[in-house]
């Protein structure tokens, strides 16, 4: 029995029997909502401590550890000490884009989650152009670093969010090659679609050396996408100060720091769904508790995002202008030439099928 | 250099470079470099060229090395030293001797410049191993390195 489904199916007939359609139905999605933003902002300020035990490990340190068993609760203090800081300002600053800006990016990135598919039946937006949105939502987030470069009236973080700007602009064009070239194996772009697709064998494995490339293009953009070392050009420490969000303090700040971190988890999570099948398990394992679903969705997430960090401390930045050559030299003609091959293998009925 | 030359070396060197970072991260338990401080007092053990204050060792029979030559006190660029001196009975000649009556050292004075150490003819002072050298009272700063009742040693000054 899918125990989270029928939690939900209850709380939906109880909604239902107490209440009009339309009303019920507008409560549903708040509700929906309300528990997406809490596990997710919760799980955001996990990752972070995630990322500062395993900075810390691949730095030969120890990291956090002193809140709570193992550091557990660290971040949740870190987080309740922001909230009680004053919001400061610049003085010449745009006041109503300043304040507007960490809204756009926190919200892009929680929207963004509503389409991942978690567990069977457990996907709070299954629409047919589920990969679509999910492109066209990630990429939203970047107008509020935009905004927020301009709007603090500070040169390091104009240089910052016109810097974000450009990797942007460039990198999203090879996220959405890169899965449109899974897309043409799977045959859908819903997401629960591809994942049918992948009961017989995950993607990765169907398309076995395309879908491998991609692969390796997704991660590099993606990690491209979320602002991250290598790739950290918009808020470069050494150069910047702390690039686009220089000017912001307190909650605005957390904001921008959580997004950061909840992109990285939609990056993995998108990765998941489009390559490693989602929340089937290895061989089909446990197909029969559906539940457990959720478990390898969450576990093979969570190996990207680790993927993703290893990234971070290991490879130095990059020059601006190296950015742009590995894009559009190198990941671009890679990328259409792969489609080709994509194509030309689901053509030919050349695809691994267990 | 080619075009796949250059893809085939750029993956080569990341993989290389992940890897090593891999043997850190694996070898983490092992080698971490964090002391968590206030945990491992007891066992915590100072480096050798560690400056933490300037202390006169003294043997069992509660003597020192010091003769009162004050070479420290000159050498010292900063007044951390005073020597309150006396003049003695040498009880094997009675002849007149300088001995030392206190060893003054402020701490809070001392730039840890180790002038005083080299300077030192037989090498009564060295450089102890405290660290925690904070305190409430800045009196408690102000120490006096030879403990009562102690005396020069024997054949120190031969």
């Amino acid at each position: 029995m899918n125990i989270a489904l029928s939690i939900t199916k209850n709380i939906h007939d109880w909604l239902f029997s107490i209440m009009p359609e339309t009303t019920a139905s507008i409560v549903e999605m708040i509700l929906t909502a309300l528990v997406y933003l809490t596990v997710f902002a919760v799980a955001g300020l996990f990752l972070v401590l995630m990322e500062r035990r395993v900075a810390a490990w691949f730095q030969l340190r120890i990291g956090p550890n002193r809140v709570g068993f193992q550091g557990l609760l660290q971040t949740m203090a870190d987080a309740l000490k922001l909230v009680s800081k004053e919001l400061t300002g610049t003085v010449k600053a745009d006041k109503f884009l300043y304040n507007l800006a960490p809204y756009f990016v926190i919200i892009s990135a929680l929207m963004a989650l509503g389409v991942i598919p978690f567990t069977k039946d457990f996907q709070a937006f299954d629409i047919n152009i589920g990969i679509f949105f999910l492109i066209a939502v990630s990429s939203i987030g970047v107008i509020g670093i935009l905004l927020g470069g301009w709007a603090s009236n500070n040169k390091f973080a104009l240089i910052g969010a016109m810097r974000s700007g450009v990797q942007t602009i460039s990198y999203e064009l090879s996220i959405g090659l890169s899965l449109l070239t899974m897309i043409l194996l799977a045959g859908s772009l819903q997401l629960s679609e591809i994942v049918e697709v992948q009961k017989e064998g995950w993607l990765i494995v169907q398309g076995h050396i395309p879908a491998i490339i991609a692969f390796m293009i997704y991660m590099i953009a993606g990690t491209a996408e979320t602002n991250r070392a290598p790739f950290d050009m918009p808020e470069a420490e050494s150069e910047l100060g702390a690039g686009f969000h220089t000017e912001y303090s307190g909650m605005k700040f957390a904001y921008f720091f959580l997004a950061e971190f909840i992109n990285m988890f939609l990056i993995a999570a998108i990765a998941t769904t489009v390559f490693f099948g989602a929340w089937l398990s290895p061989f089909g394992i446990t197909e029969s508790i559906p539940w457990l679903g959720l478990f390898w969705f969450l576990a093979k997430t969570f190996v990207l995002v680790f993927l993703m960090m290893w990234f971070r401390w290991t490879f130095p930045r990059l020059r601006v202008d190296q950015l742009l050559t590995l894009e559009w030299k190198y990941l671009l003609p890679i990328n259409l030439v792969n489609i080709v091959v994509m194509a030309l293998l689901v053509w030919q009925n050349l695809t691994i099928q267990i | 250099m080619g075009y796949f030359s250059n893809i085939y070396h750029a993956i080569r060197t990341l993989l290389t470079g992940m890897s090593v970072t891999g043997k850190y991260f694996l070898n983490s338990r092992k080698g971490t470099i964090t002391q968590q401080y206030p945990d491992n007092r007891a066992t915590l053990k100072m480096f050798d060229r560690f400056r933490g204050e300037v202390i006169m060792p003294h043997d069992e029979n509660n003597e020192h090395a010091c003769t009162g030559c004050q070479k420290c006190e000159i050498a010292c660029p900063n007044g951390t030293i005073e020597i309150i001196w006396d003049r003695g009975i040498d009880e094997d000649t009675g002849k007149k001797k300088k001995k030392i009556d206190k060893f003054v050292y402020h701490l809070s004075l001392c730039t840890m410049c180790g002038l005083c150490i080299d300077v030192c003819p037989t090498d009564a002072i060295e450089w102890g191993q405290n660290f925690e050298n904070s305190v409430y009272d800045r009196t408690k700063l102000t120490r006096v390195l030879n403990e009562p009742g102690s005396k020069l040693r024997a054949g120190v000054e031969d």
